[in-house]
């Protein structure tokens, strides 16, 4: 056993977790204010990516408009959705909205498909390029950078939720919506706010995952792993979704270093089911058990 | 039904007026008129059914009315969404506690002010200037004010989900309170309480008229309690008003002890539900 390898394999691992927790983030903050569990989040990241390689290559904008630019335009989107989507389905049972979810996620692979074509294509570089060495190991600079971006922007995100009051006002709307509306919280207006906000996260995470590794209109698989962080994390937990996603960006590490490429979505699953035989509410998930 | 301003000695603070609200075929109000005059404790009284939490959720913005209107200050809010009228001053509690379940006893009352701060996002991400200020501000006076009157200071940091019933209706009250109300709407604020806390909070309800010059408006089953607290009572029976007025006066109405120990006569009851789903066909 190599141990700097291991170390290596391993700080690899956490720093693309870094990612997984944005995406994961991204996820909770949807369904802790709407209960909507949204499988297109993968396809979000992926129309955030094409938003900022637009932007970026196809109108060679420079980048700190670019990236800002497909932030705010993936905000707009999250925005359309929840106005155009979900919101008509208020009131209407989760399995229905979580299937227009998914057929939002193919709508969006289509569009992508249809603007932009199936290729696979590479983002510009924006990150700094000089290898990265944490001790002897070796880590990748777009990976360690990418993982800096996604800590300062949770960061950012937590902070906010924890001061300003409109994340007062969503977990006040994530615990009790009849009450929230009696207290003089918009409630439809924390419900778009919440799915604008959840589109732009995942529109930089989209971003970060596509200068890594290439975007492609296959790429909303990254959402597969997300929904297991989230699951693994308890849904509605923010806690919960940076561990999980720190521990699944891990385990893929060592999986596809030691086993292959090809154990990777093998290993999130079988974490996946093994977190739910010991844990059905997930890591640190509400249990929902009302006391009448 | 007149619209305000009626021909009642005072403006009154609210007043309702053919207020009617249907789900489907069923009728939940039917022409609901009355007035809460400022200052006073009202109550709605009424047997299971009556429609006296329909009223309330369509009072305070929770239910569309099919025909009626809601004035309050002399405005008509009809059709104002449920944060605009809380904005306004329409407080409210809920019959099965609303609280919010994951937050401490203080953030809960602290949101009860939520409609009235004026935060943005940039300053709440650094955390100061106004940010900081009103939250002190704020916390300062919510502890002086509402929690010592409330007497829930030992629980202040608390999570509302562990607190037994009795408290957490406190704490309800407390937050409906933090939202500086006009009015506030007690809905069965002593239901499900044993004698020592029902005296407490009935002892609450009318420190807050006397201290905060709180109207109230309330919905209650206990008629100790609206009997002895109330200057005036509104009662409703298959979403009508039957009676209302004086506490004592009401007490004597006979269609108020008919509604609630029946008439004795089963063909008068025949003939009132034959009447009122005559009146749904219509």
């Amino acid at each position: 056993m190599d141990w700097l390898i291991l170390f290596e394999v391993s700080l690899t691992g956490l720093a693309s977790g870094g990612l997984f927790a944005l995406a994961a983030l991204a996820f909770v903050m949807v369904y802790k204010a709407t209960r909507v569990v949204n499988l297109a989040i993968g396809e979000m990241l992926m129309a955030g990516a094409y938003l900022f390689f637009t932007f970026a290559a196809m109108f060679a904008l420079p980048l700190w408009f670019a990236i800002p630019a497909a932030v705010l335009a993936s905000g707009l989107l999250g925005g359309v959705i929840e106005r155009t989507m979900i919101r008509p389905l208020l009131g209407e049972p989760p399995i229905s909205v979580f299937m227009v979810t998914i057929g939002l996620g193919s709508v969006l692979v289509g569009l992508v498909e249809v603007i932009w074509s199936a290729d696979q294509r590479r983002l510009p570089d924006f990150m700094p390029t000089d290898p990265i060495l944490v001790g002897e190991a070796f880590l990748a600079p777009k990976v360690f950078w990418g993982a800096v971006i996604a800590t300062v922007l949770i960061a950012a995100v937590l902070m906010v939720f924890r001061f300003w009051r409109g994340g007062v006002a969503l977990r006040a709307t994530a615990s009790d919506q009849a009450a929230a509306y009696s207290v003089g919280i918009n409630v439809p207006r924390v419900f778009s706010l919440s799915w604008v906000a959840g589109a732009m996260i995942a529109a930089v995470s989209g971003i970060i995952v596509g200068s890594i590794g290439g975007i492609s209109s296959n790429m909303g698989v990254f959402g597969l792993s997300v929904v297991v962080v989230v699951i693994v994390g308890g849904l509605d937990s923010v806690l919960g979704a940076l561990v999980a996603g720190l521990l699944v960006g891990v385990i893929e590490a060592l999986a596809s270093f030691y086993l292959g490429g090809e154990f990777k979505l093998l290993a999130t699953f079988v974490v996946l089911v093994a977190v739910l035989m010991f844990r059905p509410y997930g890591l640190f998930g509400t249990h929902e058990i009302e006391r009448l | 039904m007149q619209i305000s301003p009626s021909g009642q000695p005072a403006d009154p603070l609210l007043e309702v007026n053919g207020l009617t609200l249907t789900f489907g075929g069923v009728r939940a109000l039917g022409g609901v008129g009355f007035a809460v005059q400022p200052g006073s404790i009202t109550a709605v009284i009424g047997p299971n059914g009556a429609g006296k939490t329909s009223l309330f959720n369509t009072i305070s913005g929770f239910y569309r009315p099919s025909a009626g209107s809601v004035y309050f200050q002399g405005a008509d809010i009809t059709h104002l969404p449920a944060p605009k009228r809380a904005a306004l001053g329409l407080g409210r509690s809920f019959q099965n506690i609303a609280l919010f379940r994951g937050l401490t006893v203080l953030d809960n009352i602290k949101l009860g002010r939520h409609a009235h701060l004026k935060t943005n996002v940039l300053d709440a991400l650094f955390y100061m200037g106004r940010a900081r200020r009103e939250e002190a501000e704020l916390r300062a006076d919510i502890e002086a004010r509402i929690i010592d009157f409330l007497e829930i200071d030992h629980i202040r940091h608390a999570s509302v989900a562990s607190l037994p019933y009795g408290l957490q209706k406190r704490v309800e009250m407390a937050r409906a309170l933090a939202m500086e109300p006009r009015i506030l709407m007690l809905d069965e604020p002593v239901a499900g309480m044993n004698r020592e806390e029902t005296e407490d909070m009935a002892r609450f309800i009318l420190d807050v008229r006397a201290e905060w010059g709180v109207t109230v408006l309330m919905v209650e089953h206990d008629m100790g309690v609206v009997m002895d607290l109330s200057d005036h009572v509104v009662v409703l029976n298959f979403g009508e008003v039957i009676a209302q007025g004086p506490p004592a006066s009401v007490q004597r109405d006979p269609e108020v002890v008919r509604a609630y120990l029946g008439s004795g006569n089963v063909g008068d009851l025949r003939k009132r539900f034959r009447s009122s789903s005559a009146q749904e066909a219509t």
